[in-house]
């Protein structure tokens, strides 16, 4: 059993997004990174993982334009959501905030950024990371 | 070495796809159930069929769980034991396995498999809330992840890597279309043209709606025993030959490729191994088309040529009607229809019209293997079995 504090779970991660971290979970013994956080490495199976906080700059792997959306994501539409590569060799899926849609490319950095909880009351209750266009 | 048969499959059955207003799931699995067993008349269903495993992907259409023994009830089958099996997209391929092991085990002689989803009830953002909840909650629907939007990050990707155009894609539609028309159980049986793909309104860029399949009302079943028992029962039968299931990360972000579905490529290989079947001996293939870039992935995954060039195999014409290959001649999920847990086994039911020589007009000639490539998800749990005239 891990002994980590806090323990690595979703809803940690998500408090520390709260304080505006990015976290992932590093396996201590063959260093694989994994965001979300988990308790057993999805590489070498073991269950000693610590927290790693990563970087705020990144780069895009692949996106899509979303236009037809899901009920809660419906007055955003449309977004552009993608997989972001973290220089310290883990990816994320995320939504990317940009004014022009048409010049996202595969390969551009991308930086970090973090909105509110939202304030509907029901679960659940996280902010969001999400990627912008560097300034 | 010709590989033992796993179990037979002595009868199939499909409701209508399309928009079947007024309709409960439980109504449309009796509608598949009720053909399945007019093609068998030596099987009494309520005394003789033991067992069913039936494969839904959601409650929340119906507002309705527990649904396995409604359509044992509703189809006749009681007291059998009906169990309910969810993988997604890939339900009732998974429930086809679960009544294979039946089969093999000896526990049971005739069991059912099929599937069923009612989806049409509900207003399209509400069923892209549903669908989109196969896909990972915290981290992919907490970002605005859709299933369409899963399926064009690969999309992307192909075409980012490989040079995949849009008008490949939109490719597959239009071949799906034509062999659709074909179909009378199929949800749109209208041809389209690659212009009005092209033209049709992004749904997840780079995927528009005529890459998309259809929101779909439908239910199909198979009728499966053991090899000895098969031929005592009718002339028309489909050995089950190969099957392969596998599962990769849950979340698209953690795989190692989003140019290939790696499930299904460890399920194909399973299925292959086990029927000692090469991709050259398949005459006709179903494959799970959830979205163009599906198709040219599973051509890949599958071998049927080499890893990239999907987009110029659909193109060559090999995979429609009247090619060395033809693929989904049912007019796949694309313009048959997509009612999520009716898939699986609906593609089998193509093939075994196929492999029985009773598909009409969409007949493949002399076709005597049959491979089906089902998908859960983004492609977490991939489904593949391969299946021979008996």
């Amino acid at each position: 059993m891990s002994e980590l504090h806090p323990p690595p779970t979703i809803e940690e991660f998500y408090k520390f997004c709260s304080l505006r971290k990015l976290m992932a979970v590093r396996c201590m013994k063959c260093r694989h990174l994994m965001v979300p956080p988990r308790t057993i490495c999805s590489q070498c199976h073991s269950s000693r993982v610590e927290w790693a906080q990563l970087g705020s700059k990144g780069k895009l792997v692949t996106y899509t334009i979303v236009h037809v959306a899901p009920t809660l994501f419906n007055h955003m539409a449309p977004y552009a959501v993608g997989i972001v590569e973290m220089p310290e060799e883990v990816r994320l899926p995320s939504i990317i905030r940009t004014s022009r849609l048409e010049s996202l490319k595969i390969g551009m950095e991308l930086e970090l950024d973090f909105s509110p909880r939202p304030q509907d009351p029901s679960w659940p209750q996280w902010p969001r990371y999400f990627f912008k266009e560097t300034a | 070495m010709r590989a033992k048969p796993l179990a037979t499959i002595v009868s199939a059955g499909v409701s209508k796809f399309g928009r079947r207003e007024g309709l409960y799931a439980r109504e449309l699995f009796t509608e598949a159930a009720l053909e399945a067993f007019h093609r068998l008349e030596n099987v009494d269903p309520g005394k003789d069929i033991k067992a069913a495993f039936i494969g839904q992907m959601s409650e929340a259409y119906e507002h309705q769980s527990h649904t396995a023994p409604i359509a044992a009830n509703w189809a006749g089958l009681l007291p059998a034991a009906a169990t309910r099996v969810e993988d997604a997209c890939a339900s009732s391929g998974a429930a086809l396995r679960c009544g294979i092991m039946a089969i093999m085990s000896g526990f049971y002689d005739i069991v059912m498999v099929g599937g069923v989803e009612k989806m049409t009830n509900q207003p399209t953002p509400e069923v892209t809330t549903i669908l989109a909840s196969a896909a990972d909650f915290p981290f992919e629907q907490w970002n605005g992840m859709t299933f369409p939007g899963l399926f064009a990050l690969m999309a992307t990707s192909h075409m980012h890597e490989y040079g995949t155009t849009e008008e490949q894609l939109a490719k597959v539609a239009v071949k799906n279309h034509k062999h659709g028309v074909l179909n009378p159980k199929a949800h749109m049986q209208r041809e389209i043209t690659l212009d009005e793909v092209m033209k049709s309104r992004p749904v997840c860029w780079p995927l528009k709606l005529y890459d998309c399949s259809l929101i779909t009302d439908g239910a199909s079943c198979l009728i499966l025993t053991k090899p000895k028992l098969a031929k005592k029962l009718t002339d028309n039968r489909v050995q089950i030959i190969g099957t392969g299931q596998a599962q990769d990360t849950f979340l698209l972000h953690e795989r190692d490729s989003f140019t290939s579905v790696k499930a299904a490529k460890s399920a194909a290989q399973e299925a292959y191994k086990m029927s000692d079947i090469k991709p050259k001996d398949i005459n006709v293939a179903e494959v799970h088309d959830c979205f163009t870039i599906a198709e040219i992935i599973a051509y890949e995954d599958l071998g049927f040529c080499r890893p990239g060039q999907g987009g110029k195999f659909v193109e060559s014409g090999t995979t429609a009607l009247g090619g060395s290959l033809p693929v989904n001649t049912s007019g796949g999920l694309k313009s048959k229809g997509h009612p999520v847990g009716a898939t699986g086994t609906a593609q089998i039911y193509e093939l075994y019209l196929q492999l029985t020589g009773q598909a009409e007009r969409r007949q493949v000639p002399d076709a005597e293997i049959g491979l089906a490539h089902n998908l859960g998800g983004s492609g977490a749990t991939a489904v593949v079995h391969i299946l021979r005239s008996d």
